[in-house]
């Protein structure tokens, strides 16, 4: 099985470029295909993805037949890769970074009896769907926590590329440790890079030495937590249970889990009754977790987590609700609005108190 | 920004700058016997992943470096039997080694995805260790940190001082000369591209075992290739490759720093200062076609074939 996942792959390579792909199962059903913009080996974005095709594959057993292409670099090759996955007959093709959105616009044009599932993006069509998840609602709490926890008032925030989700997740991490520590500074630094964990090491080094003890990333591998543990500081982990790099650093893990919603897809699909829509799904859903929350937290700070996360998980707390102003002074959230989530694909400013300019 | 910063980004600078170092010194000393070797990258990745199984399978992490470093040497035989001995195109067959070690590395690694090791500890030099600012920047890391400097002046003392050096370079800049007089070229070829891969190897083993203690796949993440930029950079000399190497490490954290610091500059800019450096040096040395001949080991990247003379 592995030996042959490898020479498909192998096969595969010089056609993708440096992508490789891998065949799940050899009988002849119902086809799902998926693109990841990372190896599955990232433990951390892909590696979820890859966990939700994996229980919805074990879900549908020999009724599904899924394939995967990993490592697919945004852009040209992601086109390739999406279009070569909807000539060999799949019925749906999840696409799971914002940077496949253009390509997976072009190709669902070419095969209109497909139908595509973009992560993160905007732009839909009668055969494109879109997913994301409510991530913000994890980086809130993630921001109580790192407020409560921190000695120096100084949060370390990596961030890959200024795109709304990015940014969206800095404001809600901001407005949650706020809320519990007045005196908050957030320190940003972009790796301009979702996984090399070289770069994210040197990123999180970066933050520490200007004072962050506590580290929230917006990147995929676990190296910033390594990195914290070894001098000392905690860490919040990203994406995937990442307690076991650095047990001592780690608060806790903001889980993706999005195998309800490819199971829940995939069905509608077989079923004829897919229609395009834009799905988000966080706490209230289950798509987001908190996991692997630390034992050796104070009891205050552990209460205090559990009580935000299930404020948000019932809808007590809207972390987008209004009023709130952007760091320019200007009323971005009037009150007694909550941000729409459509609105929420579009967020474009910091908070007011953050001391950065967004990066353009 | 303040004194304790500015040391604690020299001491980061030394750390980022090593695994380059340590792969430039390989390849300098490949180059120098007239062998391009572009699969740094794919030999890295080699090494990182065996040197991490090996580490973490005897929880000792110095079992991990030497494992690094034969599968690196190893890595770079099967480059070497290819180009020496079957004549094979060495910028192809570099590339093709790069593909392979990262498909492979990946392959092999899979299981251990997921874990970490203890690696090795930053060890303090006593005496050294305490000077002010300049201990703290140098003599506060690990051994591997260490062996990079003593590597370096041994390297440099080798190629500039000793008859292996010359050997090296007359089979470098004329092998059909160095085999007229006597000295086995395809033997001092081999031992040079071996040498590199070791190296090479070792630059991967302190990736996965001391800058970020884990395998992931394609951890590396182009470094091999900035190390190949790097020995340009250096115009194929051992002292400035050092400077190189941690000018190249710094200024890959500095726009992480900059940005922390609130410096408003865009981090793609700063990003790419290392690889415009490059491109000015080799601007600069290509404009003088003179120098370029004398900077450039004269026949790199041509194969070897002793029957035929050139």
């Amino acid at each position: 099985m592995r030996i042959k996942s490898l020479l498909v792959g192998l096969g595969l390579l010089v056609g993708f470029g440096m992508a490789g792909v891998s065949t799940a199962q050899a009988e002849e059903p119902f086809k799902v295909g998926f693109v990841y913009v990372g190896p599955i080996g990232d433990l951390g974005w892909s590696y979820e993805h890859d966990r939700g095709r994996l229980a919805m594959q074990k879900y549908f057993g020999d009724k599904v037949k899924t394939t995967f292409v990993q490592n697919v670099s945004e852009g040209a090759d992601a086109e390739r890769v999406i279009t070569q996955l909807a000539k060999a007959g799949n019925k749906v093709i999840f696409t799971t970074s914002f940077g496949f959105m253009n390509p997976t616009v072009k190709v669902a044009k070419r095969f209109p009896n497909v139908i595509f599932e973009h992560a993160t993006g905007y732009k839909r069509s009668k055969n494109i769907g879109t997913y994301a998840l409510r991530t913000y609602e994890g980086r809130y709490v993630s921001g109580v926590a790192a407020g409560l926890m921190t000695k120096t008032n100084t949060i370390g925030y990596i961030g890959a590329f200024p795109i709304p989700e990015v940014i969206r997740d800095i404001d809600a991490t901001y407005m949650g440790a706020k809320s519990v520590n007045p005196n908050i500074k957030l320190k940003i630094v972009w790796a301009n890079t979702w996984y090399d964990p070289g770069k994210e090491t040197d990123a999180a080094n970066a933050l520490m030495d200007q004072g962050a003890d506590v580290l929230i990333q917006h990147t995929d591998s676990p190296a910033p937590l390594i990195a914290a543990q070894k001098r000392g500081v905690r860490a919040i982990g990203q994406a995937s249970d990442m307690s076991k790099f650095a047990p001592k650093a780690q608060i806790f893990s903001v889980r993706d889990h999005w195998a309800p919603y490819y199971i829940k897809t995939v069905q509608q699909v077989m079923d004829g009754t897919w229609k395009s829509q834009d799905f988000w799904g966080g706490f209230h859903e289950d798509m987001l977790q908190l996991a692997s929350i630390n034992p050796n937290l104070p009891k205050s700070v552990r209460a205090k987590i559990d009580e935000t996360y299930l404020a948000i998980k019932t809808g007590k707390l809207k972390p987008f609700e209004g009023p709130i102003k952007d760091n320019t002074g200007k009323i971005v959230v009037p009150a007694g609005h909550t941000l729409t989530d459509k609105e929420l694909a579009k967020v474009h400013w910091y908070v007011d108190g953050i001391t950065d300019k967004v990066p353009n | 920004m303040d004194a304790d910063l500015i040391v604690l980004v020299l001491f980061a600078a030394i750390k980022t700058g090593t695994p380059l170092l340590l792969i430039a010194l390989g390849e300098v000393i490949c180059e120098k016997s007239g062998i391009l070797n572009l699969g740094q990258e794919g030999m890295m990745l080699m090494g990182a992943v065996v040197g991490f199984i090996a580490a973490y399978s005897t929880g000792n992490a110095g079992f991990g470096v030497l494992a690094a470093m034969l599968m690196g040497s190893f890595m770079s035989l099967i480059f070497g039997v290819l180009v020496l001995h079957l004549g094979a195109n060495q910028v192809a067959t570099g590339l093709a080694l790069t593909i392979f070690g990262t498909g492979l590395s990946a392959f092999i690694g899979s299981d251990f995805v997921g874990h970490t090791v203890q690696g090795f500890q930053p060890i303090a030099i006593p005496l050294l260790s305490k000077i002010p600012y300049l201990g703290e920047i140098l003599f506060n890391h690990d051994i591997l940190v260490y062996l990079s400097f003593v590597l370096a002046v041994i390297i440099a003392y080798v190629a500039n001082k000793t008859r292996i050096g010359l050997v090296l370079k007359a089979v470098g800049e004329n092998p059909h000369a160095a085999n007229a007089i006597g000295i086995k070229v395809l033997r001092v070829r081999y031992l040079a591209i071996m040498f590199g891969g070791a190296m090479t190897g070792l630059a991967g083993s302190y990736m996965s075992l001391v800058y970020t203690p884990m395998w992931a796949e394609n951890m590396t993440a182009g470094r091999g290739w900035i190390a190949l930029a790097l020995v340009v950079f250096a115009s194929w000399r051992v002292g400035r490759i050092m400077l190189g190497a941690y000018l190249f490490g710094f200024a890959s954290i500095m726009h992480l720093v900059l940005q922390g610091l609130g410096v408003d500059i865009s981090s793609n800019l700063l990003a790419m200062m290392p690889y415009v450096a490059t491109v000015i040096v080799m601007v600069i040395i290509s404009a003088d076609q003179f120098k370029e001949k004398l900077l450039a080991p004269r026949s790199l990247g041509k194969p070897f074939d002793p029957r035929h003379m050139a």
